[in-house]
């Protein structure tokens, strides 16, 4: 018995979870997340009017409700929007708010009035997983496959829509339908969430994946993907938590499952993730500590017409470098032969007086770009040069040299040192 | 005191503390923050109420206005730092949040007296019994005392640092010119809203706050060109609202919570048209 509950409990949420996750990936990109949620707490006097008209829990009923109810709601922040000086978020929290508080009322009505099966509305609040019926089940297995087909339907307006939408109304697309299609379905997968996180938590299913799925990945066909396959991870696992602990509530335990998804998605995805970036911040902060060793060392060179060696203090001191990871970087130029340690400090080897010729190249050429062809004034160009010259590429050098007619001598008339080959 | 008394005076204190803050949050268009945060202290609430044993302790404001501060953390890092949309970060956030309220409040449920109802929209009806004494003297609803005290925090930081929100919510550059300090001002706001949030929590709940922050700020907004006397609107329909919504209830034997929130909405939608009227006329 307990597994049939189980099993159906499962297919139900899998299902509710990943459609509200495709039709959530639209609204993330489009930046209206919330609207969703608004749209959520607004179905909640639409259901309870079908309830008291309806005589109970009938899914036809409820569906025409919430979906007046959500219209509504969108339209209503949408006229808030376009007709008064008042912002989205104001509009959005507004509608969501006080629909929500209109629907309390009608629900304690509901309750004093005693009509009755009153725990079929408690479990709109925060969703009761366990009671979905089988009834249930197959009206919202209907809506599902609606969902998904809508979408599937309306795929390459809904794209267009959302990246650019005045571009979708230049090209004659009927945006005004497109969007009542999308504010249709996203009220149907919102009736259908509700079912099992209720209408407080109805946002994370709506918001959650794409956030999740949108660290992974640039592409709409496998962000939607991502986004279902997410929403259905964590509709497994918060039922599988909340079936084995005694007495836990599904909705919230599939949201925070959900919410772990999401979090550890944004920190640990490659690329896009927080330590991914993190490490990238580093490395370039390592490549530039590198290079201003070398050119340092070159500079001291040049000054003195001869190899020198500097120590690490004479180096911090020379204000070119920071002290932070100094040790390792002179550690690591030293392992690729760019320098060599001696007795009165660290000195250039025949590679890494290459290297720092380069860096020192790239300064002043820059230098002289900016005064020649940007007309910038001579004592205004060393700062933007320090940062130049570890981003030029050896194919942009070669255009600039040719640009500048291989000149000979920077702004300040030091010497543009060319590799001698 | 009578009990009605008792009601409608904590619904009034609480619907003009968050008026005056809300119209804030309307000029700083973050409104859906506040929202954020009437869901995210749950947590907070339900941890402190573990730990102090008692509803309205100071403990318990404190650990809730720290978790509500957090929040608002958590939002900015994830939509400056990470740049996640800020719709994004706002849901993701609050929703976590909230549900992990509601989790430990399941799993502390015989140690922690809170049920989803109240949690969601508050039990105001309950105010006049939950007393206290001082010195064997009855002193009233808690209620009662914790909002005042509210109304009153509210009035002092709103006089004080008037100059300070008022330039943070118009020109945050032009602010930062002057050697205000916006992040500051912020922050000072959000915990603000965070201890509103948790003294209103038991009497409305967690998302009719929102009504509260939202509606009369929005509906003074409608009809306001100057901050002085939108802040004044906005308390004014504060307390008309809430009256509103009280009598409403009282009549139909309703949650008087819910009864406040329809109300505010109705007002705001009848100025609505009155202007939109006048504008088209």
């Amino acid at each position: 018995m307990f597994d049939l509950v189980l099993i159906k409990v499962l297919f139900g949420t899998l299902l509710l979870a990943s459609s509200s996750a495709v039709v959530g990936v639209f609204s993330f990109l489009k930046g209206e997340s919330l609207v969703g949620d608004a749209i959520a707490h607004a179905l909640l006097p639409g259901v309870v009017l079908a309830f008291i008209l309806g005589e109970g829990r009938h899914p036809g009923y409820l569906i025409i409700g919430a979906l007046t109810a959500g219209l509504i709601a969108h339209y209503g922040i949408a006229f808030i929007e376009q007709r008064t000086k008042l912002k989205s978020d104001t509009a959005v929290s507004l509608v969501l708010s006080t629909f929500f508080g209109f629907g309390i009322l009608l629900m304690s009505y509901v309750q004093r009035t005693g009509q009755g099966q009153q725990a079929g509305l408690e479990r709109f609040l925060l969703g009761k997983a366990a009671a979905i019926t089988m009834m249930d089940l197959y009206v919202f297995m209907g809506l599902a496959l609606l969902l998904l087909l809508g979408v599937a339907l309306f795929y390459k307006g809904f794209q267009l829509m959302t990246f650019n939408e005045d571009f979708a109304a230049a090209i004659g697309l009927p945006t005004g339908l497109i969007r009542f299609a999308f504010t249709v379905l996203t009220v149907l997968a919102v009736t259908v969430g509700i079912q099992t996180v209720g209408v407080v938590l109805m946002a994370a299913l709506l918001i959650t994946p794409s956030a999740a799925a949108r660290s992974w990945t640039s592409s709409l066909p496998r962000m939607l993907l991502l986004a279902a396959l997410f929403a259905s991870a964590a509709a497994l696992g918060g039922t599988f938590i909340s079936a084995t602990l005694p007495k836990m509530p599904t909705g919230p335990w599939i949201v925070l499952v959900l919410g772990f998804f999401g979090f550890s998605s944004l920190i640990l995805a490659p690329e896009k993730g927080w330590l991914a970036r993190r490490k990238r911040a580093t490395s370039n902060r390592n490549k530039t500590q590198r290079e201003n060793l070398l050119k340092l060392l070159y500079g001291a060179e040049e000054r003195a017409g001869e190899p020198v060696a500097m120590t690490a203090d004479a180096m911090v001191d020379a204000r070119e470098a920071h002290y932070e990871g100094l040790t390792m970087t002179l550690r690591n130029l030293k392992k690729e032969f760019l320098v060599v340690e001696r007795p009165d400090g660290f000195a250039l080897t025949d590679m890494g007086r290459s290297e720092g010729r380069r860096v020192v190249r790239l300064h002043r050429l820059w230098e002289l770009y900016l005064t020649e062809r940007l007309g910038m004034a001579a004592d205004h160009i060393h700062p933007q040069a320090e940062t130049m010259e570890h981003v030029i590429t050896p194919e942009i050098e070669a255009l600039i040299v040719k640009e500048l007619g291989n000149p000979e001598v920077d702004p300040h008339q030091s010497p543009i040192p060319y590799e001698e080959d | 005191m009578t009990p009605t008394l008792a009601i409608a005076l904590t619904a009034i204190f609480t619907a003009i503390s968050c008026a005056v803050l809300g119209a804030f949050l309307v000029l700083r268009k973050m409104t859906m923050v506040g929202d954020a945060i009437s869901h995210a202290v749950l947590p907070g609430i339900a941890i402190a109420y573990l730990l102090s044993q008692s509803r309205a302790s100071l403990p318990m404001f404190l650990g809730a206005a720290l978790v509500g501060v957090f929040a608002t953390v958590v939002i900015e890092i994830l939509s400056k730092k990470w740049k996640v949309q800020s719709d994004a970060s706002i849901g993701m956030t609050f929703t976590t949040l909230f549900a992990l309220g509601v989790v430990l409040i399941t799993f502390w449920s015989d140690k922690v007296d809170l049920d989803q109802e109240c949690v969601l929209y508050g039990e105001i009806a309950f105010v006049p019994f939950n007393t206290w004494s001082l010195a064997g003297q009855s002193m009233g609803p808690i209620a009662l005392w914790s909002s005042g005290i509210l109304l009153l925090i509210v009035l002092i930081y709103t006089f004080t640092g008037y100059k300070g929100l008022l330039m943070s919510s118009f020109n945050e550059d032009y602010a930062a010119v002057l050697g205000i300090g916006v992040g500051a001002w912020n922050l000072s706001l959000m915990s603000m809203v965070s201890v509103a949030t948790v003294i209103s929590f038991e009497s409305v709940g967690a998302i009719l706050v929102v009504a509260l922050l939202v509606a009369p700020a929005a509906t003074a907004y409608l009809i306001s060109q100057k901050l002085k006397p939108m802040i004044l609107l906005a308390a004014l329909f504060g307390l008309s609202g809430s009256l509103l919504g009280y009598l409403i209830s009282a009549r139909f034997d309703t949650s008087i919570a819910g009864g406040i929130a329809t109300m505010l909405g109705v007002q705001f939608a009848l100025i609505l048209a009155i202007t939109q009227f006048t504008r088209t006329s």
